[in-house]
């Protein structure tokens, strides 16, 4: 049970070493030691919020902006949780953590069909080890990028960029898939159409809600329930 | 950049932010969990949305990555543009997620660092 959840991780290790290692070292730069970094990952525990968080730290952020940047960052997560409360629903006392701990990594590798094992007792404790395993990684790579981070030695400048490679890696992914190629060109035009409007500041609350009206037409135009 | 720098701003508005974003996070995890414990299925219009929006999201994550990105310098956008182009055609040709992470990394702190 848990070399099964230990191999289906090796993916998430790897990817989450170097993105942890990025936080870290990004959060030293900016004069945050490892006890900061490690505090954020076991307690927000979220990739690309947590990189946006070292900038809301570095310029010294109301606690509305940042309230409101995690909502607009991190809303995909409502979607997470949704496609999972039938799946988590026998998960007894494993539940919350497993319900904290659902980044985008953990979803991906516990949301398919048959992924989960059917007994539920085995359920529970392989979606734990998952969901463990990866936090694990996240916090062993972000303090590990945290030490490295405060030798001098070392020139971090544009691992911030680890991010971005992500984001698109999922991307050219999910398009390979065929995977809703139409909403993945919604995503990219309609935040760069906004972004070319209000500027860099202010435009992800607008590209939000031109993506959900545009779906929300197109769920209506489609007549509901088919879609 | 520098190393070891001080922080600038207090360390107590540091843990209020902390906090924040942490609450957050967890309630955006945990709000359907709530929400749907009692029935038995969830509206049809919120699940067309939890299919469509990821992907949609990704896009929009991707645009926010290079927000700061202008076109006045060469030194502005071409490690950005490179870099992603990099990205895009490790992934097509090995679909290998962590070597198109690392590989389109490692190039990005080159032109950074060392080219432009």
């Amino acid at each position: 049970m848990c070399k099964k959840a230990f191999i289906k991780t090796l993916p998430v290790l790897a990817a989450y070493v170097v993105l942890g290692m990025g936080f870290g070292i990004l959060m030293s730069n900016h004069g945050y030691g490892p006890g900061w970094s490690v505090l954020c990952s076991v307690f927000i525990f979220a990739g690309s919020m947590q990189y946006v968080t070292v900038d809301l730290l570095a310029t010294a952020a109301s606690p509305l902006t940042a309230a409101l940047m995690t909502l607009m960052v991190n809303a995909r997560h409502l979607f997470y949780g949704i496609s999972m409360v039938p799946k988590y629903r026998r998960m007894g006392r494993a539940k919350p953590y497993l319900i904290f701990g659902l980044t985008d990594e953990t979803y991906s590798l516990l949301c398919g069909e048959g992924e989960i094992p059917k007994d539920d007792k085995t359920a529970a404790r392989y979606c734990l080890l998952v969901t463990a395993f990866d936090q694990l990684y996240w916090v062993a790579g972000t303090a590990a990028g945290a030490a490295l981070g405060a030798s001098v030695s070392f020139n971090a400048a544009g691992i911030e960029f680890s991010m971005t490679a992500l984001f698109v890696t999922v991307f050219v992914e999910q398009w390979l898939a065929a995977k809703e190629r139409r909403c993945a060109l919604l995503g990219l035009f309609a935040s760069l159409l906004c972004l070319l409007i209000f500027g860099q500041s202010r435009f992800l609350i607008s590209a939000m809600l031109v993506i959900a009206a545009v779906l929300s037409a197109a769920y209506a135009k489609r007549g509901g329930a088919r879609a | 950049m520098q190393s070891g720098v001080a922080p600038v701003h207090s360390n107590a508005h540091a843990a209020l932010l902390i906090a924040v974003i942490a609450g957050v996070t967890a309630l955006l995890r945990f709000l359907p969990f709530l929400i749907f414990r009692a029935r038995r299925g969830v509206p049809a219009f919120v699940t067309y949305l939890g299919d469509k929006l990821p992907c949609a999201i990704i896009g929009m994550l991707i645009i926010y990555c290079l927000r700061t990105v202008t076109f006045t310098a060469a030194a502005n956008w071409a490690p950005s543009a490179i870099a992603v182009a990099a990205v895009v055609a490790l992934h097509v040709w090995r679909r290998n997620t962590l070597l198109s992470i690392a590989g389109g990394t490692a190039l990005y702190m080159v032109l950074v660092q060392l080219v432009f």
